[in-house]
């Protein structure tokens, strides 16, 4: 028989209880014009700007390392809006695919504009990440309270670091300092203490999302080839800045700091902490100043988010991992709107127990800023 | 299963696609070179809308630097993640022996036939001179 297609286009099934009031720990914002920036910068750098532009520790100026996916440079495929623009560019757009989906409670934004984080000029590099901060507040923040907004810094300029985040504390917009992964040094050195000290005693948290430049070689055995080979380097710099913060006794230091890694995988968590405690018991006289054994400190002070989730061949291992990391340190992110966003009803490929979900993908968040 | 009459011919042209709800079902037909496919516009990945992603072609290579696009148009990279598909199929690329996308057939059919049935086409205006995709769900 011949039958008529409708035309109307049903809605998608969001009837995933479990999921509401959700916290996403990962999105990405982006102006629709780089002059939106300009509002926020002294006359003298939006000059500067204009004139010299950014310069960054990247080895190739005017280019990114590699070109990422294309077309698209890296996002995802339908979320240019379709008044124009770039991805993340537009409110409504964003509501519509992202936020008003499945009842999101919270959303935390993580900038990777303006790179005030990566600037080699520092004066410059702190009125970029001033800029950036007003940036949020006055374009997300205040139309769309949901969302809240990451402290920009570059840690290499320490005053400029330390005033701004004391010039944000108690702004509660704010949910925690955002931090380069890819630095000059790793972050547990004692030239970045200050800054992370300022992070602790004024109760934000640190969240380092990967990328970044440090005008080294991005891998651990030098340049990668490809896009594929570069990615999983990020993985290499979130192992180097734990193990830069556990050995050089950053926690013994700043008892109160916690930590997020944002968008570098978590299942080499467990790998690299059973290698930590295995090698402290034989190098610990090398590192006195360390009082408890690395696994600890990194249980105590590390936060992960989820998204690329992991795919283990067999999907029930996902399972053992979380219960090594702990359900309670593992916080759900989609990277919106990249191209390797997740989405909260199919990022797992196994069926999470309803408690350990309820933490996952909103408790540990609510506790972990704070929110309400 | 029925068939259903989702579009005039000339509606999708060579290279393009249109996304049509069946049955409560969005699927994808595209037109592949005067030939007509059907999948079903859910990645079995992470459930994105699939057929809103690029026909791309196959890229293959025996040694780094020796790259052969074959398939060209064959495939559908989904919009998300990348994941790529055969148009033709619905087999995965990149994990074909487990992961396939829901394919429906399809078929040309002449406005006479189709005006002979038991059901009188209204968002898809049958007439007896023109030609109808069909597909059958």
């Amino acid at each position: 028989m011949n039958v008529i297609a409708p035309t109307a286009t049903p809605q998608a099934d969001v009837s995933m209880q479990s999921l509401l009031g959700y916290v996403d720990c990962d999105i990405h914002p982006y102006f629709r014009d780089p002059a939106e920036l300009d509002a926020f910068l002294a006359p003298k750098w939006r000059e500067h700007r204009r004139e010299y532009g950014a310069r960054s520790r990247s080895p190739m100026a005017y280019a990114a390392q590699y070109p990422r996916l294309s077309p698209g440079t890296g996002m995802r495929q339908d979320a240019f809006p379709p008044a124009g623009g770039h991805p993340g560019s537009d409110l409504a757009f964003m509501r519509e695919q992202l936020i008003d989906l499945f009842g999101m409670a919270h959303g935390i934004m993580l900038p990777l504009l303006g790179r005030g984080g990566d600037e080699r000029n520092l004066e410059f590099g702190a009125a970029m990440c001033n800029a950036v901060n007003d940036w949020q507040l006055a374009h997300w923040c205040e139309p769309e309270p949901r969302l809240k907004a990451s402290i920009q810094v570059n840690v290499d300029h320490t005053e400029a670091a330390v005033a701004e985040i004391e010039k944000r504390a108690g702004d509660r917009r704010f949910a925690q300092v955002q931090i380069q992964q890819r630095g000059l040094e790793p972050l547990g050195r004692h030239r970045y203490r200050r800054i992370l000290d300022a992070c602790a005693a004024n109760g934000f948290p640190v969240a380092m999302h990967l990328g970044g430049t440090s005008g080294h070689a991005s891998t651990a055995g030098g340049w990668p080839s490809y896009y594929h080979e570069e990615h999983h380097a990020y993985v290499q710099s979130m192992e180097a800045i734990v193990t830069s913060l556990v050995v050089e006794g950053v926690f013994e230091q700043v008892p109160n700091l916690r930590v997020v890694l944002v968008e570098g995988g978590f299942a080499w968590i467990p790998a690299l902490t059973w290698r930590l405690d295995k090698h402290f018991q034989r190098l610990r006289s090398e590192v006195p100043h360390l009082k408890r054994l690395p696994s600890e400190y990194i249980r105590d002070h590390i936060w992960v988010t989820t998204q690329p989730v992991e795919e283990p061949e067999r999907a029930g291992d996902m399972l053992s991992t979380l219960e090594w990391i702990g359900w309670d340190r593992v916080m759900f992110s989609t990277d919106y709107p990249h191209w390797d966003q997740d989405d909260p009803r199919y990022a797992f490929k196994v069926a999470i127990p309803e408690a350990n979900k309820k933490k996952l993908f909103r408790d540990n968040a609510l506790a972990f800023y704070g929110f309400e | 299963m029925a068939r259903h009459v989702v579009a005039a011919v000339e509606e999708i042209p060579p290279g393009q696609s249109k996304i049509i709800t069946v049955r409560g079902r969005e699927i994808g037909v595209f037109n592949v070179a005067s030939d007509f496919y059907a999948l079903i516009n859910r990645c079995p990945h992470e459930g994105a809308a699939l057929c809103k992603g690029l026909l791309v072609g196959r890229m293959e290579a025996d040694k780094p630097g020796e790259y052969r696009l074959t398939r060209k148009g064959e495939m559908l990279r989904c919009p998300w993640h990348g994941w790529e598909f055969d148009i033709r199929t619905g087999q995965s690329w990149c994990d074909p022996d487990h992961t396939f996308v829901r394919s429906y057939k399809v078929s040309v059919e002449p406005g006479e036939t189709l005006v002979k049935g038991p059901y009188v086409a209204e968002t898809v205006p049958v007439r007896v001179e023109g030609n109808y995709i069909v597909v059958d769900i």
